[in-house]
């Protein structure tokens, strides 16, 4: 199967550059100790695309077929995460609620990283007033905790999908801006940069070539621990009933729709809960390790 | 003795005393920050709210599903004063603001002021009783597990990973299953009764012990090599009493700070805890508001969240004057 290669195709560069000698020896167990864990969450992570891109792989039934001789069944072999209250299988509709939930999810992240990128950059290059000012707007933007600012956009623009991306993503972009700003600080002082405005090179090209691509190699990261973090608030919003609607098969939507039948039927909640957060567990860990390999790359 | 000379007693040899401003000019510059900083959220309300599509004469007179006539709307713009240029209006904003008048919420034409005072009281409980809470966990998490050995100190780190990435509202759910219905030990919903008060703030006081102690370890683990640990030990201090007496107090100082920053996130979830256990409070007003589009309501509670964060933060600077003695031997010193 596909997904047992891909943990294989990153695990297996580490015991092979890890040699035996005594230090190496030291690293590889560190290494080796976490692997599973990685392996694990890479693992994860690839069923939750394949699930996002065709669901039908993973399961035959249809997430909106409705089908009341089984309403509310707990979980069996026939239905491993039971039944909701049409009578139909919560486990279909986890895998087809990947597409939505990891769509939300990356969307968010785009639009929060991509905004937090124009902020930090300009705020890294524009010079003490443009940093100034932005550093301002952060810290007024860091008074109004994620969620609230994100209710607060919905509360504008009204519910809906687009807006819960937007929401979700502007909410997450001040964090990100100010990780980026000192990026772009850092490697605006680096020697590669002096060096290459010392052989003459356009300032265009000292940015295109030298700034951005470094500032932003740790976007791989922030972007993996990222989409964790949306899906989590974006199935928050859906949760309190101002995203995805109802019977659409989203992990937040569905939890919110479980929760009216929590006293019965615990398995409308857990499935989808435990859903959003393996995927989180799953994003940090893959995230805390790819930030390991690149500070061991740069640094 | 004047602030720039070295001091013997602070070992001018090694290091210059740190040049400290004197305590109240630090206090009233942060005070002037964070009137600036709550200033400038409100005009950032203002400029939302005057960017939201919907017309506000509409939301007033009960939505487009309640069809107002032309004349009603007229009436309605006039009333408030909706139809006055932008400038006015931000002025009477935000002198109202300053005034503590939050405006009339278009769907309980009620002041909002009344609306949020009424339900403020459960949910400032919540918030504090849950950062305390999770200081109760994560302390004795830490001094239990480590430095202690490998097992233990993944053990730790593991639970404590768990907890950080949970998101509330699922653990609240759980807690509510196990705890409520299936053993039966809590009340399921309901009220403000102390014995209703332990799940709600169990749900938000997990994730937040699971962030603290993260970070807490991380300094523990840092401080258990530190000097001031070494040198108590050579006074033959117990290990149990180098962790608990010098290298916890040192571990906590991130973690109080973050404690200040984590109060937005805590509000977030408390947001979603109270909606999960139905717990009156600022939750719920929230959430009805923000699916009525009431944005008089929802621009007075954010900025009331927007107030506590920043006090809330002044104050933690205050706490950690008081937990790290090395900074108050540096402030008598200037």
């Amino acid at each position: 199967m596909s997904t047992a290669i891909d943990p294989n195709a990153i695990g297996a560069p580490l015991p092979g550059g890890a040699p035996a000698s005594a230090a190496g020896s030291r690293l590889s167990a560190r290494v080796r100790g976490v692997r599973p864990a990685v392996a694990l969450s890479v693992l994860f992570l690839a069923l939750i695309v394949i699930a996002a891109i065709v669901p039908s792989l993973l399961t035959k039934g249809d997430p909106l077929g409705v089908n009341l001789a089984h309403s509310l069944q707990s979980p069996s072999l026939e239905f491993p995460f039971g039944t909701d209250q049409s009578g139909r299988s919560v486990y279909t509709r986890v895998i087809y609620g990947a597409r939505e939930s990891v769509l939300i999810g990356l969307g968010a992240t785009a639009v929060g990283l991509g905004l937090a990128a124009l902020l930090g950059v300009a705020a890294g290059l524009g010079g003490k007033v443009v940093d100034g000012g932005i550093n301002r707007l952060l810290e007024v933007l860091f008074s109004f905790p994620g969620l609230l600012l994100a209710l607060f956009l919905v509360a504008v623009f009204g519910s809906g999908v687009s807006t819960q991306i937007i929401a979700v993503g502007i909410a997450s972009a001040p964090g990100y801006a100010r990780m980026i700003r000192g990026q772009v600080l850092q490697v605006k002082g680096a020697d590669y940069v002096i060096a290459s405005k010392a052989l003459g090179h356009p300032p265009s090209r000292t940015l295109f070539k030298n700034i951005l691509p470094n500032a932003f190699r740790p976007l791989v990261v922030l972007a993996t621990l990222g989409v964790g973090q949306s899906i989590v608030w974006a199935s928050a919003l859906s949760f309190l009933g101002l995203g995805v609607a109802p019977p659409a098969p989203e992990w937040g939507a569905m939890l919110d729709a479980g929760k009216d039948y929590i006293q019965t039927a615990w398995w409308l909640t857990l499935f989808p809960g435990a859903a959003i957060v393996a995927f989180t567990l799953a994003a940090s860990c893959l995230g805390r390790y790819l930030q390991r390999r690149i500070e061991g790359e740069t640094y | 003795m004047s602030s720039a000379t070295p001091s013997i007693t602070h070992g001018g040899a090694l290091e210059a005393p740190p040049r400290r401003r004197l305590p109240w000019q630090t206090a009233v510059k942060r005070v002037l920050g964070a009137i600036v900083v709550l200033w400038a959220a409100a005009t950032l309300c203002f400029v939302l709210q005057e960017l939201s599509p919907g017309d506000p004469a509409i939301a007033i007179l009960g939505g487009s599903g309640a069809r107002p006539t032309e004349q009603q709307l007229e009436q309605t713009n006039e009333r408030y004063g909706l139809n006055d240029p932008v400038l006015e209006r931000y002025g009477r904003f935000i002198s109202n603001l300053a005034t503590g008048d939050l405006g009339t919420s278009y769907q309980y034409k009620q002041p909002v002021t009344t609306l949020i005072s009424e339900q403020v009281g459960p949910t400032l409980v919540l918030i504090f009783v849950s950062t305390a809470l999770a200081w109760v966990i994560a302390v004795p998490l830490t001094l239990l597990t480590a430095g202690r050995g490998r097992a233990r100190s993944s053990f730790g780190s593991g639970l404590e990973a768990f907890f950080a990435g949970v998101p509330p509202y699922w653990l609240g759910l759980v807690l509510l299953v196990v705890f409520a219905f299936e053993l039966g030990w809590f009340p399921v919903t309901g009220g403000t009764s102390p014995d209703a008060l332990l799940l709600p703030a169990l749900t938000l006081a997990l994730p937040l012990a699971g962030f603290l102690g993260q970070v807490t370890r991380d300094e523990f683990d840092r401080g258990l090599k530190q000097p001031f640990a070494i040198s108590a030990r050579t006074r033959g201090a117990s290990e149990n009493e180098v962790r608990r007496r010098h290298v916890l107090r040192h571990a906590m100082l991130p973690g109080i700070t973050l404690t200040g920053w984590a109060i937005g996130a805590t509000i977030s979830g408390a947001v979603l805890v109270e909606i999960i256990y139905a717990r009156p409070g600022l939750g719920q007003v929230l959430v009805n508001a923000v699916s009525n589009q009431d944005l008089p309501v929802v621009v007075g509670v954010t900025m009331l969240v927007a107030l506590i964060y920043v006090v809330v933060n002044l104050l933690v600077d205050l706490l950690y004057v008081i937990v790290d003695p090395r900074l108050r031997t540096a402030g008598r010193a200037a």
